[in-house]
C-alpha cells in the first residue's frame, strides 16, 4: 500500500509501499528505484511489516537536494525511523540501497536487528570493475542487470511506452533518479565503506544472484571479510535483480534468515 | 562584425572503418589510434593555420578544452593561448574555455587567464564552459548532479580573484582557501571579457544576462537550427530588459569557401564527412549522464549537441542536404557571403565563431579557404551591426606599449673553449 510521511519537521515528504504486520523489515531499493509493483514486498509482508521508502529524489518523495552524499542518507534514514518510532528493524537493501543499509548499520550498530545485503554496491575491486551502468542504453542494461534478458519480465522493464508523453515523463523520471545515485555511485562506487564496515554487528546475510554482471558475486568477498557476522547465499538463474527474477527463492532466503 | 577562427583541432588520422569498428571518439577511444609523431606535425600545422589566421586580420583565434578524444586535441587550451600569444600580434585569443569545474581549486584558472593576458598584452578572451557531459562526467568523473553548483562556485572564486584588492578568504562548499591572492593579476581590468560558451542549457542564457556575459551557442547543427536557441536567448534577455546587442551573441558555424559552388563540394565534401561521421561519433551513453542537463532543459525539447538522436538527424544526407539545411555555410565567395549574412541577421549574431578547418581538412585546403573568407567575405560583412557597441571585446595595451618577442638569431662566440651567447635585446622588452 502507498503512502506518504513527513520525515525530519516536513524537510522530506516520503513516499513509501508498506506491506503486512509484525516485525519491522524496512527495505532501501537500488539505483533505479521502486517501480510501484514490487511483488516480493508484498510476499514478504506476509510475515513482516514491510516498509519500503523511496528515498529523497525519488518518484514522489522529496528533499533530493539535501542529500548529498552517503553520510547524508545514512541519516536521513536513521531519522525516517525515528519519525516512524522504530529503534531498531531488520534491514535490507538492495544494490545502491545495500551499501546505503550497511552505511547504516555502521553508523549506529543498533539499528539494524538483522541485516540483509542483496548484490550490494559499496566497494570496488579493479581486477573485476563494475560495469558503467550510467552509460548503458535500455538494450545493454538488460544483458547487466537479469540473468535472462529474454524472458517476458525483462521485456516488461525494459519496454518503452508508444506514447511519446509517456515516454517523456519515464526519461525524465529516468534522469532524476539516477542523478540522485549518481551522488552516491559516480564514478565508481567506493565511498568509504571499507573504512567502516567492521563497525557492522548485526548478523548479516548476503544475497546474490548466482549470474549477476553488474556487481558480479566476487564483491561478496568484500563484505563477508569485513563484517564479523556475515554469510553468504546465492541464488541460481539469478542476475542483479534477484528479488524481481527469483522471487520465491528470493523470499525464502530472506524468511530462514530473519526467521532462524 | 566580429570574425574568430575558430581551431577544434581534430586528429585527421581515424581509419575509414571507424565509425562501424568503434563505439566512440570520445572517453574511450583505443590510444593506439594515436601516433604521436603524427600529433607533432598537426599541433604545428594547426598553430600555423591560426597564425595564418592572425595575418589575415581576423579578430580572435579560438581554442577549446576537450578531454580523450580524437575530435579535439586540446585537454588544455591555455597551452595553445601561451603559443600564439608569443607568435601572433592583432588578434584576441579566445579561449573558450577552462571548464571551471574541473579545477582544483579552481583558483588556478585564474591564474593561468591572467598569464596570458599578461603575456598577450591583454588580448584574452576568458571562456567559462561548463563542458560536456564527456569531459567533465565521463572523462573528469564529476558528479552529475553537483556540477552546476560546482561550476557556480568556481565562477564566484574566479572573479572574485580577479577583481578583489585584498588578500581574502574564500570558504565555498567545494573549495575551501584560507589564502586567495592572484599574483599575478589580469592585465585587462576588472578583468578579461567573460565568455560562456553552450550546447543550448536554456540556465545559461539567465547566467549570461545576469551577469553581462557575452553567449556563445556553438552547434553542430548550423544557424537553422540554432535560431530556436537564438532566439530562446533573445527572449530572456528581452524579459530582462537587456539591450539586444548582436555583441552579445556567439554563433559557431562550419563555413568552407572555393572559387565555386561545385569546387566547394569537391573539395570539401570528404573532410565534411569526416567531421560529422568521425568527429561527431560519440556513444549515446556518454551524451548526456543522468544530470548533467537540467530537468527543465531536457523538457524544453533541445537536443543534445551529440549521442543518437543527433547522429539519428545527420543520418544519409548528402552534401546538398548538408548545405540545405544550414549545418554548413559552402560555396564560392559569393554564395557564402550572401548566407552568412542572412545567416548572421537571422541570428541577430556579432561575433561569428568560424570553423574552417573541417575533420580531416589538409592544411592547403584551410589556408585556401580561409585566404578566399578573409579578402573575399569578410570586408564584405565588417560593417554589420556598425550601430552597436562591442562591449565583449578584449582591450588590449596600445601597439606602442607591448613587448616584442626578441628575434631568434642567436649569435655564438667560442672562446678559449668558453660558449657566449648573446642575443640582440630588443628595446621595448621589459625593463
Amino acid at each position: 500500500m502507498k503512502t506518504s510521511h513527513a520525515i525530519g519537521g516536513g524537510r522530506f515528504a516520503v513516499e513509501t509501499y508498506e506491506f503486512g504486520s509484525g516485525e519491522p523489515l524496512i527495505f532501501l531499493h537500488g539505483a533505479v528505484g521502486l517501480t510501484g509493483m514490487d511483488p516480493f514486498l508484498e510476499d514478504l509482508g506476509k510475515d513482516f511489516k514491510v516498509i519500503a521508502p523511496h528515498l529523497p529524489g525519488y518518484g514522489e518523495s522529496t528533499g533530493g537536494e539535501l542529500i548529498e552524499d552517503v553520510t547524508d542518507a545514512a541519516l536521513f534514514v536513521h531519522q525516517f525511523m525515528d519519525d516512524l518510532g522504530i529503534k531498531s528493524a531488520y534491514l535490507m537493501g538492495h544494490s545502491m540501497g545495500g551499501m546505503l543499509a550497511a552505511e547504516t548499520a555502521a553508523h549506529d550498530t543498533s539499528r539494524a536487528r538483522k541485516l540483509v545485503l542483496v548484490g550490494p554496491a559499496g566497494f570496488w575491486i579493479d581486477e573485476h570493475p563494475i560495469p558503467d551502468f550510467f552509460a548503458m542504453d535500455l538494450s545493454e542494461m538488460g544483458t547487466y542487470l537479469f540473468h535472462d534478458p529474454k524472458s517476458p519480465l525483462a521485456q516488461l522493464f525494459l519496454a518503452i511506452p508508444d506514447d511519446m508523453n509517456q515516454l517523456a515523463d519515464m526519461y525524465v523520471e529516468r534522469v532524476k533518479r539516477l542523478s540522485m545515485a549518481s551522488r552516491f555511485l559516480w564514478p565508481i562506487p567506493d565511498r568509504g565503506l571499507k573504512k567502516r564496515a567492521w563497525r557492522i554487528a548485526a548478523p548479516t546475510l548476503l544475497l546474490w544472484g548466482e549470474s549477476d554482471k553488474l556487481i558480479p558475486p566476487v564483491y561478496a568477498g568484500e563484505f563477508t571479510k569485513r563484517i564479523k557476522n556475515a554469510r553468504l547465499t546465492t541464488i541460481k538463474e539469478a542476475g542483479h535483480l534477484l528479488p524481481y527474477e527469483q522471487q520465491a527463492a528470493f523470499c525464502k532466503a530472506v524468511r530462514d534468515f530473519l526467521k532462524g | 562584425m566580429k570574425f574568430t577562427w575558430f581551431h577544434l583541432m581534430p586528429y585527421r588520422f581515424l581509419p575509414d572503418d571507424f565509425k562501424e569498428k568503434y563505439r566512440s571518439v570520445w572517453v574511450d577511444i583505443p590510444r593506439d589510434l594515436y601516433d604521436p609523431k603524427l600529433g607533432h606535425r598537426l599541433y604545428n600545422d594547426y598553430l600555423d593555420q591560426l597564425e595564418f589566421a592572425d595575418q589575415m586580420g581576423f579578430d580572435g583565434l579560438g581554442v577549446n578544452e576537450h578531454h580523450q578524444n580524437a575530435y579535439g586535441l586540446m585537454p588544455s587550451p591555455n597551452i595553445m593561448g601561451a603559443a600564439m600569444a608569443r607568435r601572433t600580434r592583432n588578434a584576441n585569443l579566445v579561449v573558450l574555455g577552462n571548464s571551471i569545474a574541473l579545477y582544483n581549486p579552481p583558483i588556478r584558472v585564474a591564474e593561468e587567464f591572467a598569464m596570458l593576458d599578461v603575456i598577450s598584452g591583454g588580448r584574452l578572451v576568458a571562456g567559462f564552459p561548463v563542458g560536456t557531459s564527456m569531459d567533465t562526467n565521463f572523462c573528469y568523473g564529476e558528479v552529475p548532479a553537483t556540477i552546476r553548483e560546482k561550476y557556480n562556485e568556481a565562477h564566484e572564486l574566479i572573479i572574485k580573484a580577479w577583481t578583489e584588492k585584498e588578500v581574502f578568504a574564500f570558504n565555498g562548499k567545494f573549495t575551501k582557501l584560507r589564502y586567495v591572492n592572484l599574483w599575478p593579476k589580469p592585465l585587462q581590468q576588472p578583468h578579461p571579457p567573460v565568455w560562456v560558451p553552450g550546447g543550448g542549457s536554456i540556465e545559461t542564457w539567465d547566467f549570461c544576462a545576469e551577469h553581462d556575459y557575452q553567449y556563445s551557442f556553438l552547434s553542430y547543427f548550423g544557424y537553422i537550427a540554432g535560431k530556436k536557441v537564438a532566439d530562446g536567448y533573445w527572449k530572456v534577455m528581452a524579459k530582462r530588459g537587456k539591450e539586444l546587442n548582436p555583441y552579445s551573441l556567439g554563433f559557431a558555424q562550419v563555413v568552407a569557401v572555393a572559387n565555386t559552388d561545385e569546387e566547394a563540394e569537391r573539395l570539401y565534401a570528404p573532410h565534411m564527412d569526416y567531421f560529422y561521421n568521425r568527429c561527431l561519433h560519440v556513444y549515446n551513453g556518454f551524451a548526456d549522464a543522468p544530470g548533467y542537463r537540467t530537468q527543465s532543459t531536457i523538457r524544453s525539447g533541445l537536443l543534445a549537441q551529440v549521442g543518437r538522436e543527433a547522429a539519428l538527424r545527420r543520418e544519409g544526407m548528402t552534401w546538398k542536404d548538408f548545405v540545405d539545411q544550414g549545418y554548413i555555410i559552402a560555396g564560392s565567395p559569393k554564395t557564402v557571403r550572401d548566407r552568412l549574412t542572412h545567416a548572421m541577421k537571422s541570428l541577430n549574431c556579432g561575433h561569428l565563431m568560424i570553423l574552417m578547418q573541417i575533420g580531416s581538412m589538409p592544411p592547403e585546403l584551410v589556408r585556401g579557404s580561409t585566404e578566399l573568407f578573409a579578402r573575399e567575405v569578410m570586408p564584405h560583412m565588417r560593417g554589420m551591426w556598425s550601430g552597436f557597441q562591442d562591449k565583449w571585446s578584449p582591450s588590449p595595451l596600445p601597439e606602442s606599449e607591448r613587448a616584442m618577442p626578441a628575434p631568434l638569431n642567436f649569435k655564438r662566440a667560442e672562446t678559449n673553449g668558453t660558449t657566449v651567447h648573446s642575443a640582440p635585446h630588443d628595446s621595448r622588452s621589459a625593463k
